[in-house]
């Protein structure tokens, strides 16, 4: 599955760079995620409950963050273990880019999945993804432009998917 | 006339009434004190080393007895494949190593890596799921041809190679054959695939295993269509369990159209499991697990050439095939492309050289074996596609060419090593005709260019093996078993019969066929025969039923059983009537003596079988009882033509299939609606072929269609009333009731004719489309017209 896709943030880039690489944003902003630990230099863990079609599972997996050009460029590389449900995997290429206060992002994904999410979820995976990433950069930029001291209280506004 | 629920009539099927009001009793209906869940890990990458198999977790978690892993198979035998296939340069085939539970490396999604076995399904699903597997990925072998250049990434490294084995059929043919076409006045080509199938009967697998630690006895319930081959191979070959310690049931069996003929390791492993845990174990599949661990069918690349004189006589015929084995060779997968398919590859027609090359090879997918028809559907669809497509380019009418070629005297030896016994194949073309009112299809076509749709019609003839198969010829040819067939029939003393047969019915309806045969041999009402079948410790040795064989094969024993009994029930009659033997006579349940109105009722004769107060005891013992093992002198040739009526929408590519006409020669018929039903379900699948079915992996070995949101099984509203007859029939000559077999016909005879329909209708429409590959989507038809523009009027 390959995707890209571009998202305007209403703030500057450097804090957006500084959120991408912030465990706590990180955690707040991804769509299921219930547990994140790590940091960028180490990589980060994640554990993601999410609902794929009809394949629910709980993904356990590293996510490494490679050639980084503070502020404006890096690579992603996960991958999820979901036990029976399957696996994910993927990279994701990420450039920002200064538009005066705000930045736009810029992103490409190639990911792949296996086991029952592919049995089951190859039709509606990229529906998926595409949903995950515009959750993500919803709460990103609900994240940066709240008021300094309200974001820990609105960290995640909605329920994780699924459980 | 039939005599009433004798041979030829059509009484109802009494098998139904348990299935339809759900009291059949299938195997997962079964349930053992104290038994417990096996739930298989599967492999979810195509290829892969296991670097470690965590479970330590999950084998503390609650409810959960055991956790296995390969390394608990150590000593134990893998999973035999039961045919060797000789290659071109005279060596055998490559044959690896099947495991039980993947030992190092899986090889393809869904191969099982380890099995818990928890007091409940719950418990050990979640076990599972704290399973970690560690797999390093292996780049995954999906494509044949590529899976073949020296460079490939090989799915078993002790072979060096992903060949299984290169075949050539006739060797002797082959530079003849090569002469033949260089020379020809024409030559049609044609490259196709036949898609990768999934059988996906209603009814998913299950064993259930149970040890008798007292008598140290297995049993196993399962889903097979051949109890006693699952006892043989996986006693003899898998388990190391003697025949008399272990009995295999498969009790109630919801359809298997091949699929379950084959021995899977989850019956081994619950056969195991049940002594080392000594308990009951129980594992039911789910349809997710069914797709990716069930055999698939088909598969086959071909490139197929026929080369014809000026008057359209055929000349030389030349295939070249790359069939998929899949990862490991599933029980009988080397016979299916060589020996099911070559032997067939003369059809009706006189074609006097035939050449044929078959190269097997191992992927990373699931393995291929048997599925209806195996081997057969190939061989007809290449042939009955190329023989269209030389129609067309030589500007033939394709019956007209077929009937050029038409094999006409019997029997006839074909280049491909059979001989047809009998057949009539104007006969059953001249039927098809009629019956699909042929005639008057330029007006229906017609009809539907004012409506701006494009009316095909499409033809095929086959002709099938079947009645699988005499022993010594199927041993020289390397099957690895006898393919006999057995039957018990056993009198009780007040003259009802217990009928044990080896055959299996899975859906076929031989409770009932088969108790219209005895009834009728010895004039009793069939409702005092019974039939019963799987069950290794109450039926004789026998091999099951696939291939079309059970009325051919199984009936053949049972009618030399039953001629047994009425030789011994004379002897008994002419005693109690003070007669000779010689004179007494067989009808309607009496026996009388010949010119007499003396005689003595069936049951007369059954009580003093068992009841020997006035009995012939120093010439006969008591009792009446007779076991008979029948093995065939040849395979049965069924055949038929089949007509296919379509209309296509040039705006969508959407295939509507009007009408479809069988003209079928299955022999002598036992009962007709049974076989109109059989030929029903077999077009069905055919149909699913042509049109709708297609097992997809992607390029890195995921199976990406294994649920009904994406594998498109056909459904009643996509088919039309199929018309369907039979009464072309030639008997066969050398079994005993001139029967052939009717199971797959619909399946082998019908894809290409669905497809020759639509080229019609392309063609009709001015789209020069000569090829599309099933099934026949409406993109993949709308594509192909849109690659083939309209040609100028």
């Amino acid at each position: 599955m390959e995707m890209t896709g571009a998202r305007r943030i209403d703030v500057p880039r450097q804090q957006v760079w500084n959120a991408l690489l912030d465990p706590e944003t990180l955690r707040a902003c991804i769509p299921g995620c219930t547990g994140l630990t790590g940091d960028a230099a180490e990589g980060f863990e994640a554990v993601v409950v999410q609902k794929v079609g009809p394949v629910k599972a709980t993904f356990r997996g590293q996510v490494t963050l490679t050639d980084a050009d503070a502020p404006q460029s890096l690579t992603l590389t996960g991958e999820g273990k979901g036990g029976v449900a399957g696996f994910a995997k993927g990279t994701a290429w990420v450039r920002l880019t200064s538009q005066g206060d705000a930045t736009d992002l810029e992103y490409e994904v190639e990911a792949k999945v296996g086991g029952k999410l592919a049995q089951l979820g190859s039709r509606v995976i990229d529906g998926f993804a595409r949903k995950m990433a515009d959750d993500f950069f919803a709460r990103l930029q609900d994240r940066l432009s709240a008021p300094a001291g309200a974001a820990a209280d609105r960290a995640d506004p909605r329920e994780p998917v699924g459980d | 006339m039939p005599k009433d629920g004798g041979i030829g009539d059509s009484p109802k099927r009494r098998e139904d009434v348990r299935f339809l009001t759900g009291t059949g009793r299938y195997s997962d209906d079964i349930n053992i004190y104290n038994q417990v869940y096996a739930y298989f890990v599967r492999s979810d990458v195509a290829h892969g080393r296991i670097a470690g198999i965590d479970a330590e977790a999950a084998a503390a978690m609650p409810g959960v007895l055991r956790i296995f892993t390969a390394r608990d198979f150590e000593g134990v035998g893998g999973i035999p494949c039961g045919w060797q296939i000789t290659s071109r340069d005279g060596s055998v085939m490559n044959e690896p190593k099947h495991p039980v539970l993947a030992d190092g490396k899986v090889r393809h999604v869904g191969d099982p890596i380890a099995v818990v076995v928890a007091e409940t399904l719950a418990q050990a699903r979640d076990a599972a799921e704290a399973v970690v597997i560690d797999i390093e990925d292996l780049p995954a072998i999906m494509d044949m041809r590529a899976a073949l250049t020296p460079d490939a990434p090989l799915v078993h490294e002790d072979m060096g190679t992903n060949l299984c084995y290169d075949w050539g059929f006739v060797e002797d043919n082959r530079q003849a054959v090569d002469d033949a076409i260089a020379h020809a006045h024409h030559v049609t080509t044609l490259e196709l695939r036949n898609n990768r199938l999934v059988a996906n009967p209603m009814e998913p697998r299950v064993a259930l295993a149970e040890w008798n630690a007292a008598a140290d006895e297995y049993t196993l319930y399962t889903t097979s269509q051949n109890p006693h081959v699952i006892r043989l191979l996986m006693g003899a070959f898998v388990l190391g369990i003697p025949e008399h310690k272990l009995r295999v049931v498969a009790p109630d069996v919801g359809g298997g159209f091949g699929s379950k003929i084959f021995h899977y390791a989850e019956e081994a492993f619950c056969t195991f499991a049940a002594k080392a845990l000594r308990r009951p174990v129980k594992w039911v599949s789910s349809r997710s697990e069914a797709f990716m661990s069930d055999a698939h069918g088909r598969d086959h690349v071909t490139k197929i050439e026929l080369a014809l004189d000026e008057n359209g006589k055929f000349l030389a015929l030349r295939t070249e095939t790359l069939a998929n084995m899949g990862a490991y060779l599933s029980t009988f997968a080397p016979s299916i492309p060589t020996w099911l398919h070559g032997t067939l590859m003369a059809g009706n027609y006189t074609t006097p050289l035939i050449y044929v090359n078959v190269k097997a090879v191992f992927t990373n997918t699931v393995p291929v074996d048997a599925y209806r028809g195996a081997g057969r559907p190939e061989a007809t669809y290449q042939l009955e596609r190329v023989v269209d497509k030389a129609a067309r380019e030589m500007g033939i009418d394709p019956v007209d060419l077929r009937r050029r070629n038409f094999i006409t005297e019997f029997p006839y030896a074909t280049p491909v090593a059979v001989e047809y016994d009998t057949g009539d194949y104007h006969a059953t073309m001249d039927k098809l005709l009629a019956l699909s009112d042929h005639a008057g299809f330029e007006a229906r076509a017609e009809e539907s260019r004012r409506r701006g749709m494009l009316r095909g019609f499409g033809i095929a003839h086959y002709i099938e093996a079947c009645g699988i198969a005499p022993s010594n010829l199927v041993g020289q040819l390397g099957a690895r078993a006898g393919l006999y067939e057995s039957a018990t029939v056993r009198v009780n003393a007040t003259g009802s019969i217990s009928v044990m047969t080896g055959s299996h019915s899975h859906g076929q309806g031989h409770e009932t066929t088969f108790a219209q045969v005895v009834g009728d041999m010895i004039g009793i009402d069939p409702a005092q025969v019974d039939i019963i079948h799987g069950d290794t410790a109450r039926t004789p040795m026998g091999m099951g039923t696939y291939g079309s064989r059970s009325i051919a094969v199984g009936g053949s024993a049972m009618v030399r059983a039953t001629e047994k009994i009425i030789a011994k029930a004379k002897k008994i009659a002419a005693h109690l009537m003070e007669a000779s033997e010689h004179d007494i006579e067989l009808k309607d349940g009496r026996f009388t003596i010949a010119g007499t109105d003396r005689s003595v009722a069936w049951g007369d004769v059954t009580l003093a079988a068992y009841v020997p107060h006035n009995y012939p005891l120093e010439e006969i013992e008591p009792g009446l009882e007779e076991t008979a093992f029948y093995d065939p002198a040849n395979f049965t040739y069924p055949s038929g033509a089949y007509g296919c009526e379509v209309e296509v929408d040039p705006q969508t590519g959407k295939v509507t299939v009007l009408s479809f006409t069988a003209a079928d020669d299955f022999g002598n018929v036992i009962n007709p609606m049974i076989v109109e039903g059989q030929v029903h379900g077999g077009l069905a699948q055919g149909f699913g072929q042509a049109m709708m079915e297609n097992c997809a992996y992607d390029a890195d070995g995921q199976l990406i269609s294994a649920s009904y949101m994406d594998y498109a099984m056909p459904r009643a509203a996509d088919l039309p009333m199929f018309t369907v007859d039979s009464t072309c029939a030639t008997p066969c000559t050398h079994n005993p009731l001139g029967v052939k077999g009717c199971g797959e016909a619909g399946a082998i005879g019908s894809p290409p004719a669905f497809v020759n329909a639509v080229i019609d209708a392309l063609q009709r429409g001015g789209h020069d489309v000569t090829h599309i590959d099933m099934p026949l989507t409406p993109d993949r038809v709308w594509e192909a017209m849109q690659e083939r523009g309209v040609r100028d009027a």
